[in-house]
Order: C-alpha cells, then structure tokens, then sequence
C-alpha cells in the first residue's frame, strides 16, 4: 500500500495518467477544495475590490475588514428556507442548479496547474473543457423553465442565446490557438492542455505574442467570450438586476441559489484557466528567455515567498491602523493572527523543496487571479449591453475576426 | 391580475387589447408581464404592464397610485402654512423646488412680494437642489443601464449638497426651506463660503461622470436613438424640462415666464437635436453646469436685507385662484390655488412634472426592447411621490 502511495511521486505524470487512484483522489480533494476556497476568496474579493472601486468600504464587520463575510453568507445561504414555488416543475427545478455545479467544477479534471500537477491530461482536454462547461447553459435553461415564472424564462432565453453564440467565437479563437501548437518540426498539433504549454515552452514564447498581432487579437476574442460565456458585466444580461431582477434565478433561494453562484465563480475561473493555458504560457514564470539563467531562475522562485509575505505585511499594516478600542481587541487580535498565517506560509515557501514544487502552481494562480481582477474592474466600469448589441456584437464582430485571425494564422504558420 | 376593487381581469389592460392575459404564456410569442411595483428599476412603485413579443415591446400599461397620499385632499383641511411642509414629500429629491413653487404661488395670491435677499437665497437652494436632483438621476439612470459606479460618485458628491441643506435649515432631504413671503432662516455663518467651495469642488466631479459615461462605447449604444420623441409628441403630450428640450424646443420657464429673480442672472437653456436619451442625458449634464453658473452670479450679488416679507400671521388670501409654475428639475412644477376667503384653500391642484412627462413612456418605448423600457424609465426621471401625490 505505502509502496502504492510512494511510487508516484518520482513519476513525472499526472496522477490520471499514472494511474494512481490514491493520489488521483487527492488532487480531486485538493483542487476541488482549492477551488471552493477560491470562490469564497473571490467573493469576499470582489466585494471589497468593487467597495473600493465605489469609494465604500465594503464589508467590515464580520471579522477583520469583513475576512470572515464569506463564511456567514455561506451559514446564512444553508440555513434559509428553501422556497420551490407551487407551479414549479420540482425535479427540473431541484436539478438545474447541480447540472450547472457539476458542468463548472468537471472541467477542473484537466485544468494544469503544472506540468504534473493536474488531475489527469486528457488528451482531447481543450475540447473537453470547452465541452463540459458548455454544459452549463442547459441547466440555465432548465432553472429558467422550470420556475414556470416570466423573468426567469426570459433570463434564460437570453442566457441561452447568448452562451451559444459566444462560444462559436471562442471556440474559433481557441483553434487559432491550438492551430499554433502544430507549429514543430513534426507538424503534429495536440489538444491535451499540458501538451498546449509545453508547445509553448519549445516554441519559447507566449501564444499571446505568437505571430504578433494574431495572437494577441485571438485573446483578445477569447477574452471577450469568455466574459460573456459566464455571464458576467458588462454582457450580464441573464441576470440583468435592473432589468429582470435576478434572470434565471429568480425563484431560486438559500442553498439552490448560493449553488448558482458557486457555479458562477467556478466556471469564471475555470474559463480564465483555459485563456491562461492557451495564450499565456500556462504555468511558465513570465520572461522566461528574455530573464534566463540561474539568477533569475533563482529571484523568480522566490516570487511566491515574497508575495505571501506581502500579503502578511498588509494584514500587520491594517493591525497598526484598527482603532485601538476595547470593540476592536478581538479583531486585530484576529487580523494579526491572519497576518502570522501568511507570513508563516510566506516562509515556508521560502524552503527549497517546497519552492520547486509550488512555482508552476503559483504562477497559473497568479495569472488567473489577474483575470479574476478584470472581471471585477469590468463590473465596477461598463454599463450593460442591450440584448440585440450583444447579439450583435457576437456575430458580427467576434465571429468574423476570429475566423480572419484563424485563416490568417494558418497561412502564416505554413508560410514560416 | 384582476383589479382589485372591480374584480374585472380586463380593467388594467384596456389599450393592450388582451382578454385573458395569463392564457397566452407560452401558447402564443406574446407575453405579458409586470415590471413592478417591486422591481429594481421602476424608481418606486411604478407598475409598467408590459406586452412582449421576446425581447420587443408590443405596448405597455402604467398603473400608478401605490403612493398615493392624497396630498392635494390634505390641502384643504390645513392652513396656508401648515400645507408648506406636505409639498415637500412630492418630489422628495427636490424639495426644495417643490416648496418654492408652493410658496410663490401662495404669495401671488396674497399679492406680496419675497425681499430680494429671500430670493436670492430661494435661487441658491433651488439650483442645488437641481444638481442633487440630477445627480440622483444620473446615478440610478446609469445603474439602471448597468454601470453601478456612477451612483456613488453622484452619491458622494449631493452629500457636499445636502449638508449644505442641514446646516440651512436642520433637514436634508425634506427641507422646508422656505416660507410664504421669504425666507424662516437667515443663511448661517459661512454659507457663501461652503456654497463657493461647492462651486469650486463640483466642476471637475461633473467631469469625472462624464468620463466614466459620455463616450463609453457601451453607453453610447444604449442611449443613442433609444426612447426616441419628437418636439410635436413632446407638445402633444405636455412634456416639458429636459426631456422636452432634449427634442429641441427650447422652453424653460425661468427664462419663458420668470419666477423668483431668475430674470437677474445670465445662463443659457441647454437643448438637443434628436429627442433620445443620449441627448437628454447631455441635457441634463449641461443643466447641472449652467446651475454652477446661476449659483455663481447669486452668490456674488447677494445682497444685505430682510429675509421675510410682511406677511399676516393668519393667512386669509382674497377670494380667487392663482396657478403658478415654476421650472422644476424635472420639468414644469405648477401650483393652481383656489381661495375661498378662508384660511384653508378650498383647492389645492399641482401639475406634477414627473406624472405628465410619464406619460409619454408608452409612445418613447413601442417597439423598443425590454431593457430599453428600463432607460427610457430611468431618463424620464420620475418620482412616484409626485406621479401619485
């Protein structure tokens, strides 16, 4: 058994692939952990990114600088009562919401965090990706009838008219980009997500920059469609508040609708791991031909250190600035404590074992953190676009420039 | 569906010609549905009946009178002087205005005259309560259309207004600033001061909107050629303030039938061409500067002297009727007084701007999409406590 468990570790694999069930099942637990984390990170995130943006405060009374917020609205969430309305179809109602979970959370199977640090590679995992998480608009559709109620109905309408037709653009984007993976001596392309950035790694650069300014305008495309493929501003039309309350979800209460959220997070990172995968050199650290050599190597592995130990140094500033009061003991007591955790973390990090085993990791992290980023700052900026516009500008423009940068990717790859 | 006092299924739907409406959900590509009295975007308790084809408006309905007070009923039980604070609660985001139309119209009819330091004071208060109305369009238009960032720039900057208001007169919203005959309060110690300040701080706010919206690509699209009117409609209708001069007709009664001492101060009426809600947008952006500049010249010229005119401590107007209108933010605030001789007006009628410029809603959205609706509400700008009073 311990053999069992052992022998993986000097393999060079994925779990998936090596066929390792125990470890298989850990990354499982982890990354599906890590991800819930995440959405809870992410929400108390772009509470207080958003708060900042408007010049509010945002959350700040659950726990230091509301650090705490996301846990009591998750113990809020599970403790409402769950409202079915009376016409609604109940097993199409009670299942909508997990179809969207499972289609969110199913594609974490291929993400790469690193070159063996996946659950499995999949040797069709772009198109599994981009498969599965389309899965989602069914069980849009699905809550959106079956609350048998008219804003709902017409969220997911419009919900549905959306994901589909943004996808074709994406997808199109997304083959220029595989398209680019092709470009070696064998001629061969591959769809696994760890082959598509080890394409990049032998080709030595980002596909971001690949044929300049082709890949960038294929991001660019993908960029766009994937904030509309998740729903988000300035292309949340589904859920439009002003317009249709809350869109699909509209009936929806306390665990079934903190489901949709869930969802909602977790396919936002999921596309954003697919945009970093594809065009941004996946797990690679940036510069990494311009800033070669053991040096820099050296100054980049500690980049994660360093950041947790920034982090840990905001919480201890935000320790020296709580108001000193007998009302806020507890909490910079907690902040603190908050602060010791990164800081410890920060060290730890420092250590070279776990140095070398945590870099690619942290920069996918990172880079899809980046993109959490825009999707917060697009919120905070952009009104939201009329149902025709989107349409619009989905097919009109999308559609047609993706397909330009496709064949013009294809004659420039066979011309170089 | 059905009303509730006829019980009649039909009575609300007259013009959409629907006999039973629910019936056609899913049977046919027309839908029914109600936008409000609870809905985000309605400003209120408006309840927009709303005949779909998909996305596309068909026709719709406004059923109003959630809010109804029964404020020009109130009128006639109460004196001259205690009906001043009710008009306040009309237009609640621009109770200034409210309270000076109220206040001329009663003087008119007593034949009295505001001092000219009151009047000063009475256009300083209404213009900034003309920037805190429209900022408070302005953000909630723009958070109808989407974009949440606006609202608390808008939000943060009436605060400087508002406070102005409080240390006036105590209040911040509901002011009561005025009196039949001038002015209760003197201005306190450093008013002109806290108003230049104001003067100077607002400028590169409104600038600070326009960048976030103006030429917004998204914005642009969802204004431009959306809710579209035309000067004739507008007229037809009785339209008036900007969205009547977002269509080109240059019609402002401070300028067309001078109140106060607005005949005394240099500003120009901004208008547009086209009728849309880009324009009465830029209108209103217009409108807020050409304020600053009103509020300028005031508060330069003030000059020294009573505040309150010689008014009788019980008021007992002659008999006769007066309407008197004055250039609300959101358009024409009229007053029609009738007086019996008594101390407490037989009939009090106010021509809300906001319940006539909603009728034009129907005309402004047919054929539009749903979330055209939702602009055309917003840039309308209505107050359910006006429309329904």
């Amino acid at each position: 058994m311990l053999d069992y468990i052992t022998s993986y570790l000097g393999m060079n694999t994925t779990p998936g692939q090596a066929g390792n069930i125990f470890w298989a099942t850990v990354y499982i637990l982890v990354v599906f952990g890590g991800v819930s984390v995440a959405v809870m990170a992410m929400n108390w995130l772009e509470r207080k990114a958003l708060a900042h943006f408007q010049i509010r405060l945002g959350p700040m009374r659950v726990g230091p600088h509301g650090l705490l917020q996301p846990i009591a609205d998750a113990i809020k969430l599970f403790t409402k009562e769950d409202i079915i309305p009376a016409e609604a179809d109940k097993f199409v109602f009670w299942i909508a919401p997990l179809i969207i979970l499972c289609a969110s959370f199913t594609v974490y199977i291929v993400v790469p965090f690193g070159p063996t640090h996946a659950i499995t590679d999949l040797n069709i995992g772009i198109l599994f990706m981009l498969g599965v998480s389309s899965l989602s608009v069914l069980g849009v559709v699905m809550a959106g009838w079956a609350s048998n109620s008219h804003y709902p109905l017409i969220g997911s309408l419009r919900s549905s008219a959306q994901m589909i037709s943004y996808e074709v653009a994406m997808g199109m984007a997304v083959v220029s980009a595989i398209l680019m993976t092709s470009l070696n001596k064998t001629g061969t392309g591959t769809l696994s997500m760890i082959g598509i950035v080890q394409a990049q790694q032998e080709q030595q650069v980002w596909f971001l920059f690949k044929f300049f300014p082709l890949g960038l305008i294929a991001f660019i495309i993908f960029a766009i469609a994937m904030v509309a493929e998740t729903n988000r501003a300035p292309f949340d039309l589904p859920e439009a508040e002003s317009e249709l309350t809350a869109g699909f979800h509209t009936e929806y209460s306390g665990l079934r609708w903190s489901l949709f959220m869930l969802g909602e997070y977790a396919a936002m990172i999921a596309v954003s791991s697919i945009a970093v995968t594809l065009w941004l050199g996946g797990w690679m650290r940036p510069f990494p031909n311009t800033l070669s050599g053991e040096t820099w190597d050296l100054v980049f592995s500690l980049v994660p250190g360093l950041s947790f130990l920034g982090l840990a140094l905001i919480a201890f500033i935000g320790v020296a600035r709580m108001p000193k009061h007998a009302y806020f003991r507890i909490q910079t007591i907690g902040l603190a404590g908050f602060g010791a955790v990164l800081g410890l973390i920060g060290l730890a990090l420092f250590a070279p074992p776990v140095r070398d085993r945590i870099q690619d990791i942290f920069w996918f992290v990172a880079k899809v953190a980046v993109f959490m980023y825009l999707y917060i700052w697009y919120r905070a900026t952009f009104p939201r676009y009329r149902f025709d516009q989107l349409m619009k500008v989905g097919w009109k423009v999308l559609l047609p420039v993706a397909i330009g940068v496709l064949i013009l990717t294809a004659i420039v790859g066979v011309i170089f | 569906m059905a009303d509730p006092i006829t019980k009649d299924p039909t009575s609300y739907l007259s013009h959409l010609e629907l006999g039973e409406p629910d019936k056609t959900f899913l049977d046919s590509n027309e839908l029914i549905i109600n936008m409000g009295p609870q809905h985000p975007a309605t400003h209120g308790v408006l309840r927009v009946i709303l005949k779909l084809d998909g996305e596309k408006v068909l026709g719709t309905e406004c059923v109003i009178g959630y809010l109804h007070r029964g404020v020009e009923k109130i009128a006639e039980n109460r004196t001259y002087t205690m009906f001043n604070p009710y008009v306040d609660r009309m237009d609640y985001v621009a109770a200034v205005s409210n309270g000076l139309g109220y206040c001329e119209a009663v003087e008119k009819l007593l034949n009295v005259q505001a001092p000219p330091r009151a009047n000063y004071i009475r256009v300083i208060l209404t213009e900034l309560n003309r920037i805190a109305s429209h900022q408070l369009w302005l953000g909630t238009h723009a958070l109808d259309i989407g974009a949440m960032t606006p609202l608390f720039y808008t939000f943060r900057d009436r605060e400087e207004i508002l406070k102005i208001f409080e240390k006036y007169c105590g209040a911040r919203l509901t002011t009561h600033a005025f009196r039949i005959g001038g002015c209760q309060y003197e201005t306190y110690e450093g008013f002109e001061a806290d108003v230049k300040k104001f003067l100077d701080f607002f400028p590169p706010k409104i600038d600070e909107y326009e960048e976030l919206l103006t030429t917004n690509r998204i914005w642009v699209e969802r204004t431009v050629g959306v809710g579209k009117i035309s000067a004739a409609d507008c007229k037809a209708l009785g339209v008036t303030g900007p969205v009547l001069r977002a269509s080109g007709v240059k019609w402002d009664i401070r300028k067309a039938l001078p109140y106060a001492n607005y005949s005394e101060f240099d500003f120009e009426i901004p208008t547009g061409q086209n009728g849309d809600t880009y324009d009465r947008y830029m209108v209103r952006m217009q409108e807020m500067r050409q304020a600053l500049r009103i509020i300028r010249q005031a508060v330069e010229r003030i000059p020294e002297g009573p505040i309150m005119a010689k008014v009788p401590k019980v008021m007992k107007p002659p008999v006769g009727e007066v309407y008197h209108s004055i250039e609300a933010p959101k358009g024409e605030l009229g007053y029609f007084i009738v007086s019996d001789g008594s101390t407490q007006p037989y009939r009090v009628r106010v021509r809300p701007p906001s319940f006539v410029n909603l009728q034009a809603l129907d005309i402004m959205v047919r054929g539009a999409l749903v979330a055209d609706v939702i602009a055309v509400i917003g840039t309308l700008d209505i107050v359910l406590g006006e429309v329904d009073r």
